[in-house]
């Protein structure tokens, strides 16, 4: 249970997929700019990034490591994500429309987001088990959660400060995202 | 051949892929640190690229519209495979150096875009010379952030080995913040207000 928690918040704080990885930066910057954006995309992110770690660890334990074709990775776990966002797309069109309507665009483009892919390869190079492997998603779906919700508080500030022109729009916010990682540096030595 | 010179301009500076459209930034940032690493990942990165648009321009006629974007990222993902494992065999620190980036080219919004908004309407010359512009252009955008990380988080340049260049202060006390993610968001931050100052671009 203890090993479970601490892959949790390594997820979320210390190794936060997009401060510290790099992985999910186009939505980070696309969609940052407006809070109830920013909340629709976490959304979809947080509920494809679980579904999606769930189905590709065992496709890759039980199909891949079998028949000794790991090498096929890639192809196999961008064709597994298209397929599950598509499936999860359809799915909440007929279940709740509200909801369809309020995710939008993001859904579809959470195929291209690197931070879906990246996960699941994170969960298979580091030896996650199953049960781990869930909660890396879950702490990692909370950890952008988390960021992209401060970032768009911080940039709807903005919006009303008087900046140099030079520096309006996606400069600073590049420039306030070097403090957001500043703050979150602050976590590495919270989990060892 | 007017059209061949204007799309291989094109990428390098006014739809520049990294500072002026946003695009595969996650790759441009997270390598960033070393000029080797900014040459192999363009090297890769140009690779797929070229080798995606010459296939989609050839085929574009064949694939229907509906099933497009599927087959552009099956297309890509196995031209990834093929760098992932040259990288393995041929350069094994380069290939440890980049990391999960080479197999995550597959979503490098770049790429894609480039096949969705010009291989699948153009000829296949015009997407080669695209293809090329646009990999100068994320090349010395990679190139121009490196230089900078390393300059100033090391004091010191080197490429393949090779001592370049050293600052005698600054090789003793780095400055080593720009070797951290943050140094990336900072250095890309101040470029693009340097681009949008200098008129270069002018995006929101």
């Amino acid at each position: 249970m203890r090993e479970l928690v601490a892959i949790f918040f390594g997820m979320a704080l210390v190794n936060n997929l997009v401060l510290v990885r790099f992985l999910g930066l186009c939505p980070f910057f696309g969609v940052s700019a407006k809070l109830t954006n920013a909340l629709s995309m976490s959304a979809a992110v947080l509920l494809v990034m679980l579904v999606s770690s769930t189905v590709t660890w065992p496709i890759y334990h039980l199909l891949l490591v079998p028949h000794q074709i790991q090498f096929m990775e890639t192809v196999i776990f961008i064709l597994v994500i298209a397929v599950l966002v598509q499936i999860i797309e359809i799915t909440i069109r007929r279940t709740n429309l509200a909801l369809y309507k309020a995710l939008g665009i993001y859904l579809p483009l959470i195929t291209t987001n690197c931070a879906v892919l990246g996960l699941a390869f994170i969960n298979i190079h580091q030896e996650h088990t199953f049960l781990e492997s869930i909660f890396a998603s879950l702490g990692a779906g909370i950890g952008f959660t988390l960021v992209l919700i401060i970032m768009s508080g911080m940039r709807e500030r903005l919006e009303i400060a008087d900046l140099p022109h030079a520096f309006e729009g996606t400069p600073i916010a590049f420039i306030i995202a070097m403090f957001l990682g500043l703050a979150f540096l602050a976590f590495a030595g919270m989990i060892g | 051949m007017r059209y061949l010179k204007k799309d291989f301009i094109a990428g390098i500076i006014r739809a520049n892929p990294i500072f002026i459209l946003l695009l595969g930034l996650c790759p441009a940032l997270a390598v960033s640190t070393s000029l080797d690493n900014a040459i192999g990942m363009t090297a890769a990165a140009t690779f797929v690229l070229l080798g995606a648009n010459i296939i989609i321009a050839v085929i574009r006629r064949y694939i229907p519209k509906q099933v497009r974007i599927p087959v552009f990222i099956v297309i890509i993902a196995t031209l990834v495979t093929i760098v992932d494992l040259l990288l393995q065999g041929f350069a094994p620190a380069l290939s440890k150096a980049l990391g999960i980036f080479i197999p995550l080219i597959v979503v490098n919004c770049m790429i894609l875009e480039r096949a969705e908004a010009f291989a699948s309407k153009q000829s296949v010359g015009r997407s080669i010379m695209n293809a090329l512009g646009t990999g100068i252009g994320f090349g010395w955008a990679l190139t121009l952030i490196s230089l900078i990380r390393q300059l100033f988080g090391t004091g010191s340049l080197s490429l393949f080995g090779r001592q370049l260049l050293t600052i005698p202060g600054l090789a003793r006390e780095p400055a080593i913040i720009f070797l951290f993610p943050m140094g990336a968001f900072f250095v890309v931050g101040l470029l693009l207000a340097l681009f949008k100052w200098l008129g270069v671009s002018n995006n929101a």
